[in-house]
């Protein structure tokens, strides 16, 4: 090839990558791209790629409806592979190369601690749709799965009340958020009057598979006489043969109910119910609720993912609402620019799939109803109990002696998301 | 003598004030149909929290007809018509009538009447009391069994009344041990009653007899000789079980370690016999656990009979499916890596990612539910001990196969040759083995194990892509624990390994005994580097 041939190459390969840069910029402007960050390889793609698609899903729906403010949406999916630290770069990714508009992602706590440095110093929009231990509000961050008072403390509640229990068990994987729930309930229970070699708390590690010992020993500890009852916050993987040892060692619902806050429809999927009937769940959505709002949505993510069976759970729920809340603002605010659409939130109403309206509240948590539900012999969950109105979300739990004079709000002049209302200052550690 | 008097007199004086308190249990013999199904009717109608009331009103007509609609609401079988407040049971796919059991035809729509932990309980204390009197002596131990549960003051005439008739030893005795949990209940009840009691409980000896008794001790204000003999029993009690504990330990960690076995045989011949890091071992064990649930997914849709023998088409099955992954991965990927061991170790991870990402891309990122045939489910009691039928099964399965596989490598042909190629492939060679088809089929032959096991924890563990990974640190920490290389000391490993960590476990919590585990794995490494039994001879240096 003679060096003129070259040149000329060379010329018309660079012509064709601005063109197509262009092309690229020109599609750009005209659609308003939305960050998916769920882990789509690795131990957590068990629960997180079901809300990569409900994503889609939402935003499809979006689409067809005509979009947000006339534009177009557009997915971008990014897989951040269970990996912790990776899940910030993969956030970095989706605000400074992709600019997205907002991101909906994450699914454990230490993930979403490790995307939080990156929204604050990009100043990204989170919505995180996953029920967590509180003890935290961030300025970008809006939480739309449960806080503690939202799940934990009405399902204690409901034991308390109903099945009189005396006894409790509070079993947990080893991390930060059944560490910070059982630190929560342990206070609350004392609270209530409950003496200390009534509770016994119990840790095992992520994906422990051998129940027995601990199975037999929820067994003794249950049999002194008063009536017992397991609080959950086993994680993933582990449920199942956790559920299986209970089976067979005969412990049924009747006498020791075990309620669990991390299984709901997608985690009973791949168990056989028989035993585990009347075991007991508190979450804000059951696929059971039975609304013409939530038929129409199991029927559209059926349709979506082109399955019958496929079940709908508590996350894709605080998905629905929080992009829902999101378009509002958007629309409300006018614009995409982050800093309207973080004060447009603030007091945006939608409607949830249980028949009520979720609002945001300044402390960027939402208000849900809480519902408790028993396992039924189909994998579904029969609603025992409900509460009288919506729970506000609490950021900061009144019965832990460190945060209880904290509150959280957004709105100005205050702009605080760790407001101490004892010495008048906002600061510590968390969310500045 | 004068005991025996002392104690009727308490029994008859007590018997009237039960019977002051709560007017009548043994109730009128003969309600009428209609009573019955305005009752059975009403157990639709409000909200939960009325329900236990309604049982009691319904069971407090004493009808055995009763029982079919209550067995339904627990079950949730019980269905109401909003319209016409009847209540049907629904049986298989069509809907009876709760009193005279004939099928009806209803085209309205019908409602499940909703039931929850606490309406079950009572209504099963509420069959109960209906099938005391049943002929059938298989109820009548079954309801004796729910009414220890539930003991109360309230059912002394019932279980006095059932006391005369009841010949049958058995169902006499859990009788005697109700009465006796019910005096400990009655604050009034005489001294000596207590005692009597107390003493009944001790012979029971069972965490439920402990819970009686530690309930009297928290809550009434008894004689100090009846708390007295309560704290014996209830130490005596406790002392047994400490006993029959340390037997359960030893039970849990066999079960434990059969599943370490389990998981690590198949390694201890491709790393351990082979000397092939292979980090894809676990999801030999994964493609396995898939196995069955594709023949269980095939037999529900195809074959429903087969249910029950759906491990055991399984296991076949998943020898060749991993066996035929592990020769394909021997032959394409794994012979050229011989004598690099870390290029080796990253080229199977690589493998195992792919498989994984295969499997999550067939058959999604879910679990899938695999089910236990009935062989496989329940527990029985052997003294103080409590077995479950899975790991039992399992436990059998895993000395089974390991049997299996040390009859193939000592007695058979393709044993033999293998043994001389791992001992010294030249001579083997020129002996006329052809060593490269022995060293696919043995990986292949250790795979296949890895799938079988498969089968076994598909039984315990949660079929899902990540399977494999949660068995590959503990395979690996079980064959260089025995002794790279010998197939007794993965036995003897594994079995320790379980049994210790679940000796620790009570102490440090599962989190610590695991940690506790490793460290004292590294400790034991430092002073023996070749492992529990370690091989001696020529065959290490080759």
């Amino acid at each position: 090839m003679s060096r003129f041939s070259k040149i000329i190459s060379a010329t018309a390969f660079a012509a064709l990558i601005s063109s197509s840069m262009l092309a690229g910029s020109a599609i750009a402007s005209d659609t308003i791209k939305v960050g998916v960050l769920h882990s789509l390889s690795g131990t957590m793609a068990i629960s997180e790629t079901t809300l990569k698609d409900a994503m889609l899903m939402l935003i499809e729906e979006q689409n067809k409806k005509g979009g947000v403010l006339g534009k177009q949406l557009e997915p971008v999916v990014v897989d951040p592979a269970s990996d912790w630290p990776l899940f910030a770069e993969k956030a970095k990714e989706l605000l400074a190369v992709h600019k997205v508009s907002a991101v909906f992602g994450n699914w454990t706590s230490v993930s979403r601690k490790s995307v939080l440095p990156v929204f604050e110093e990009l100043n990204g929009i989170l919505f995180y749709p996953v029920q967590y231990e509180g003890e935290e509000s961030q300025r970008n961050v809006f939480y739309t799965g449960a806080a503690p008072n939202q799940q934990a403390i009405p399902a204690v509640d409901y034991l308390l009340e109903n099945e009189e229990v005396e006894r409790w068990v509070l079993a947990g994987t080893d991390y930060v958020y059944p560490r910070t729930t059982n630190k929560i309930l342990a206070a609350y229970l004392k609270a209530k009057g409950v003496s200390e070699e009534d509770i016994m708390i119990n840790y095992t590690p992520f994906g422990h598979s051998d129940w027995q010992t601990i199975v037999s020993d929820i067994k003794a500890f249950g049999s002194a006489g008063k009536k017992t009852a397991v609080v959950s916050t086993i994680n993933g993987d582990a449920n199942v043969p956790f559920y299986k040892e209970l089976g067979n060692q005969g412990i049924s619902a009747e006498d020791i109910p075990v309620v669990a806050f991390s299984v709901g429809e997608e985690e009973l999927a791949g168990l056989d119910t028989e035993p585990l009937v009347g075991h007991l769940a508190a979450w804000n959505y059951f696929q059971s609720v039975d609304t013409p709002a939530n038929a129409q949505f199991i029927k559209t993510w059926r349709g979506f993912v082109k399955d019958e069976g496929r079940v709908t759970n508590d996350p894709m729920e605080a998905h629905y609402i929080g992009f829902n809340m999101w378009v509002k603002a958007v629309e409300k605010a006018g614009t995409t620019d982050q800093d309207a659409v973080i004060d447009a939130l603030i007091g945006v109403s939608v409607p949830n799939l249980s028949g009520g309206y979720s609002t945001m509240m300044p402390n960027h948590h939402i208000t849900k109803p809480v519902l408790i539900g028993e396992i039924q012999a189909d994998g579904q969950f029969e609603i025992v109990d409900e509460t009288d109105g919506l729970v506000a979300g609490d950021a900061w739990s009144d019965f832990l002696p460190d945060s209880a004079q904290l509150i959280s709000d957004w709105r100005k002049p205050l702009s605080c998301g760790n407001f101490n209302v004892s010495s008048k200052t906002c600061g510590g550690t968390e969310g500045k | 003598m004068i005991t025996r008097l002392l104690q009727i007199a308490a029994t008859t004086l007590w018997l009237l004030v039960a019977l002051s308190y709560q007017t009548t249990i043994a109730a009128p013999a003969n309600a009428s149909t209609s009573e019955l199904r305005q009752h059975i009717n009403a157990l639709a109608t409000g909200k939960i929290k009325d329900k236990p009331r309604r049982i009691e009103a319904l069971a407090q007509l004493g009808s055995n007809k009763a029982i079919a609609a209550l067995n339904a609401l627990i079950e949730g079988r019980l269905y109401s018509d909003k319209a016409s407040t009847q209540v049907f049971m629904k049986h298989g796919d069509h809907f009876v009538d709760p009193l005279s059991l004939t099928a009806v035809n209803t085209t309205s729509k019908l409602k499940k009447v909703k039931a929850n932990n606490k309406v079950r309980r009572i209504a099963r204390a509420a069959i109960a009391r209906l099938t005391l009197k049943s002929p059938n002596s298989e109820q009548r131990l079954q309801a004796v069994e729910v009414m220890f549960k539930a003991a109360d003051h309230k059912l002394l005439p019932l279980i006095d009344e059932a006391l005369e008739f009841e010949k049958e030893q058995e169902v006499k005795q859990k009788l005697l041990e109700i009465r006796a949990a019910i005096t400990l209940q009655n604050k009034h009840a005489s001294k000596e009653a207590q005692l009597e009691a107390i003493g009944q409980l001790r012979q029971m000896g069972s965490q439920q007899a402990l819970g009686k008794l530690q309930a009297f001790i928290n809550n009434s204000g008894a004689s100090a000789a009846a708390l007295k003999a309560a704290d014996l029993a209830i130490k005596a009690i406790e002392k047994s079980q400490a006993i029959w504990g340390v037997f359960q330990n030893i039970w849990y960690g066999l079960s434990l370690g059969s599943v370490l076995l389990l998981a690590a045989i198949g390694l201890a011949i491709t790393f351990g016999v082979m000397g092939i890091i292979n980090m894809a071992h676990g999801e030999m064990v994964m493609l396995g656990a898939y196995t069955t649930f594709v023949v269980q997914e095939v037999i529900r849709t195809s074959f429903p009979g087969l249910f029950e023998y759906s491990l055991l088409i399984a296991l076949p099955l998943a020898f060749l499916v991993a066996g035929a992954v592990g020769f394909a991965m021997e032959r394409s990927i794994i012979r050229f890596l011989y004598g690099r061991p870390l290029e080796t170790l990253l080229a199977t991870w690589g493998v195992s990612l792919v498989l994984q990402q295969a499997i999550r891309s067939i058959f999604g990122p879910t679990n899938k539910e695999v089910g236990n045939p009935e062989w496989m489910s329940g527990a029985f009691e052997l003294g103080g001990l409590m077995l479950t039928y899975n790991r039992l099964w399992i436990l059998a399965f895993s000395l089974i196969v390991f049997a299996g596989i040390l009859l193939v490598l000592n007695r058979s042909h393709f044993g033999l040759q293998m043994r001389a190629v791992t001992q010294n492939r030249r001579m083997a060679a020129s002996m006329g083995i052809k060593t490269p088809w022995v060293d696919a089929f043995t990986f292949a032959l250790g795979s296949g194990i890895a799938g079988i096991a498969g089968v076994a924890l598909s039984q315990i563990a949660n079929v899902s892509p990540n399977l494999g990974q949660s068995y590959i640190i503990d395979s690996f920490m079980v064959v260089v624990f025995g002794g790279v290389g010998n197939l007794w000391g993965t036995l003897v490993g594994a079995m320790s390994l379980g049994v210790a960590n679940k000796f620790l476990e009570p102490y440090a919590g599962a989190v610590l005994a695991k940690i506790l585990t490793l460290v004292v794995i590294i400790l034991f490494i430092q002073k023996k580097p070749r492992g529990l039994f370690a091989q001696k001879g020529r065959a290490v240096e080759a």
